[in-house]
């Protein structure tokens, strides 16, 4: 493979691309794909077929278009591109006959129409999607993530193309360094930093690892970018190799997404036919292939060692650091491990310069953070913003606000290893100091809308309970002490606890922070030290008035208790 | 052999190698440190979190156990903050499972008790958990009480780095977590097992005893075991 025939797949695509008279996309990420979009691809397809016009209107699969709850999406995409909501076999026969064949746009069926009353039909007019800056989500929802030649022609492998031929490796760092790019899975670390530090281990087998065991609740980021996607990723891993001199790298990704592993599997198989795994990529001396391993399922195996032992098919629990995996990583070797998103962000970089990628966002979280926005929000879904984006900006002009007039509560970020934002920090731009200060954590961009009818203490028991179920048992304080917590917060919301019972919380939670082993339990007593800092009349009500405030926890009263004894 | 060089331990100097970790060093200098997942010859894991210490310039509290020495380094083993948790780690082990001394056949010979007593654990503070764990015994010179277990997963490495039989592992997570015996079968239905005893004689607590004791009259001679390693380790 060379730049000529790189250049002539692409315009192939064009080409083809040029002589349909329409192109009709499917969303067919895991959302849509649950609500029903694969039949909505064959009623579309044998709609055409009867129309006799299978040369002229392509229809074909996308990723995550975004709009998640209104799935299924259909986009009709020549120049104006529209998106159509809640398409189903029957009402997809209806967009062919009247938009594709008669460019009527059918208003009952536009993006949002429930609920504008003046739907757009250009879709990218909706406040959903007019703040968003689409950098590693450029070609989802966009570009059919089952063929390698279409994203060839989005130009996916330019970036590597360069990065080969024309960059020696300490540039590519260099430029990754300066573009000021942070660790997407949630720590903010310094990409290129990492980079460095594995690349200057001489003479060493090195490993890279994408880490995509995305797993807090209410997150799909990394599902999407992998589902929608798949090359970017895999070409990111492949620069990332190029630069610190890895000839192996390895996709971890949970078995709970089995979509994203078939595309990445065929991403990575279509690769090795065209040249760009295996031996003399690009013509160059350059050697890398890319191998995925499935986790079974453990929350933990999210955190770098205990990620690293299960790729090595060991039980999957960390160890503690120093040394980091940069030095001493899978089997014992210099392994660079990034999250999806941050590999997502390198080709990009590497294309059009630090420059650019650094004036994105602000002075020390640069870029663009994916979110998935999830709860008590109208437009549940998937979104992309620049860093230093404030929480208001999000939830109510992205997001479209809280349901049913409801009062906007908090905003839970960084999932169970995170905190909640009440509503007074809303004007808050979004970047990693700024989320920690508040107590919170950016985390890998899960962000959950809490309306007046959610119970603080309640979401500060469940998280707990999520910790306490994924604690891999190994250290003491994180095995007994996440346990410990979450009796004492259940017994809080039942109203059966005393004052003394918050007292062995409080001492608990900075015990536990400070001396667990890894970051599950280092971060485990973070929803429930920001709910108390912010919503702390809400733990008194329950405790000393024996009464949710929110009215979502059952509480044993004494009434209670009298009533379950007749 | 690389040059020794000098670190300081609660402001004292002390010598240290180059590959060394922090335990072996204060333990070298008779510096007590408090250890329950640790023992000498096996390798560390970093798990009980008790040898967790502060070092300058460092923002995080480190196990001693599992961090290698470096020069210049500035250690603090003693402070009220490490004291305080070390006092809270201990209970919440005490609060597991069911550490009732009077009924155990390691009364007076049990690690864990020594440690309570050494840290100043006149009370638990927090609930006792105590769920109903199996007892195995199925062996027929040794029974394993998991009522009695901390996971401190001694008995797992013994098995696998110095008798070579592999036979333990953990098995669940969280508080569900178990030490089992080859596919949590039986011990006595085990093949692997050597019945060498050795996770007997390093069990800290009365979770792996000989099947023979009696409550409080049990002995163990985890120094055997130490002294085996140390040979192994020493060039003829």
């Amino acid at each position: 493979m060379n730049l000529q025939q790189l250049n002539q797949i692409s315009e192939s695509v064009q080409e083809k691309h040029g002589s349909c008279l329409k192109r009709v996309g499917v969303c067919c990420g895991a959302g849509c794909i649950s609500s029903g979009s694969t039949a909505v691809v064959d009623s579309l397809k044998s709609a055409v077929k009867a129309k006799g016009l299978e040369d002229k209107v392509e229809i074909f699969p996308t990723g995550c278009m975004g709009a998640c709850n209104q799935g299924p999406l259909v986009k009709v995409d020549t120049f104006n591109e529209t998106i159509y909501q809640k398409v189903d076999a029957e009402n997809a026969v209806q967009i062919i006959e009247q938009h594709v064949l008669q460019d009527q746009v059918i208003p009952s069926m536009l993006l949002f129409s429930d609920s504008d009353p003046e739907p757009k039909v250009r879709a990218d007019e909706n406040s959903f999607f007019q703040k968003q800056v689409k950098v590693v989500l450029e070609n989802c929802g966009l570009v059919n993530p089952e063929s390698i030649e279409e994203a060839i022609h989005a130009g996916s492998y330019m970036a590597l193309h360069k990065v080969l031929t024309s960059m020696k490796q300490e540039e590519v760092i260099y430029e990754i360094k300066k573009s000021g790019l942070r660790g997407r899975g949630g720590a903010g670390y310094l990409t290129g930093l990492k980079w460095g530090i594995v690349a200057k281990f001489q003479n060493a087998i090195k490993y890279v690892v994408c880490n995509g065991d995305e797993g807090d609740p209410g997150a799909f980021m990394d599902r999407s970018v992998l589902e929608g996607d798949p090359h970017r990723v895999l070409e990111g891993m492949l620069i990332g190799g190029y630069a610190v001199g890895a000839g192996k790298g390895y996709l971890y990704v949970r078995a709970e997404y089995p979509l994203a592993i078939k595309r990445f599997e065929q991403a990575v198989k279509q690769a090795r036919s065209f040249g760009f795994l295996g031996k003399n990529i690009f013509e160059t001396n350059f050697e890398f292939d890319v191998e995925i391993r499935v986790g079974a399922g453990a929350f933990v195996c999210g955190e770098e060692t205990a990620l690293v032992a299960s790729i090595e098919g060991k039980r999957g629990v960390p160890r503690p650091r120093p040394p980091y995996p940069a030095e001493s990583g899978l089997w014992g070797k210099p392994t660079l491990i990034n999250n999806v998103e941050t590999f997502a962000n390198v080709p990009p970089i590497i294309l059009s310069g630090h420059h650019w990628f650094s004036k994105i966002g602000t002075s020390k979280s640069t870029g663009t953070k994916v979110f998935a926005l999830t709860g008590k929000i109208n437009h549940t879904g998937l979104i992309e913003v620049p860093m230093g984006t404030t929480l208001r900006e999000i939830i109510f002009e992205l997001g479209g606000g809280v349901p049913e007039g409801k009062r906007f509560k908090a905003a839970q970020t960084g999932g169970p290893s995170g905190g909640c934002i009440p509503a007074q920090f809303l004007d808050t731009k979004v970047d990693y100091e700024n989320l920690v200060s508040l107590g919170s954590i950016m985390g890998s961009g899960g962000l959950i809308v809490m309306d007046e009818s959610s119970c603080m203490v309640e979401v500060a028991r469940y998280f707990m309970e999520f910790c306490m179920d994924e604690s891999c048992g190994k250290c003491v304080p994180c095995r007994v002490g996440t346990k410990q917590m979450h009796d004492l917060l259940n017994k809080i919301c039942q109203g059966e606890a005393a004052s003394s019972d918050l007292e062995l919380l409080e001492a608990l939670a900075p015990m536990v922070k400070e001396t667990s082993l890894c970051g599950l339990g280092m971060t485990a007593p973070n929803p429930l030290l920001s709910t108390l800092r912010y919503f702390r009349e809400e733990y008194r009500a329950h405790i000393i008035e024996k009464r949710c405030p929110a009215g979502v926890c059952k509480m044993k009263t004494a009434q209670n208790k009298k009533k379950a004894r007749v | 052999m690389n040059a020794s060089f000098t670190i300081t331990i609660d402001n004292q100097s002390v010598e240290a190698t180059p590959g060394e970790s922090l335990l072996e060093v204060c333990r070298k200098a008779n510096i007590p440190l408090p250890v329950m997942c640790d023992f000498k010859g096996l390798s560390p894991v970093g798990a009980c979190r008790l040898c967790l210490v502060e070092i300058e310039g460092v923002p995080k509290l480190l196990p001693a156990c599992t961090t290698l020495v470096a020069p210049n380094q500035a250690v603090h083993t003693q402070s009220d903050k490490l004291r305080k948790y070390r006092r809270m780690i201990i209970e919440l082990i005490f609060s597991e499972r069911n550490h009732i001394c009077a009924i155990c056949v390691a009364n007076n010979n049990c690690e864990l008790q020594k440690m309570a007593y050494e840290l100043g654990m006149d009370h638990v503070r927090f609930p006792y958990l105590t769920p109903v764990c199996e007892v195995d015994a199925s062996h027929e010179k040794y029974v394993m009480d998991h009522n009695r277990c901390i996971l401190c997963t001694r008995c797992v490495r013994v098995c696998s780095e110095i008798e070579g039989a592999m036979t333990r592992d953990v098995m669940g997570r969280g508080f569900d977590a178990r030490i089992i015996t080859e596919f949590k079968q039986p011990w006595g239905d085990s093949t692997g097992c050597t019945s060498c005893g050795k996770c007997v004689q390093v069990c800290p607590t009365g979770a792996l005893t000989p099947n023979d004791a009696a409550q409080g009259r049990l002995k163990k001679n985890p120094e055997l075991v130490a002294l085996l390693i140390e040979k192994r380790e020493a060039k003829p």
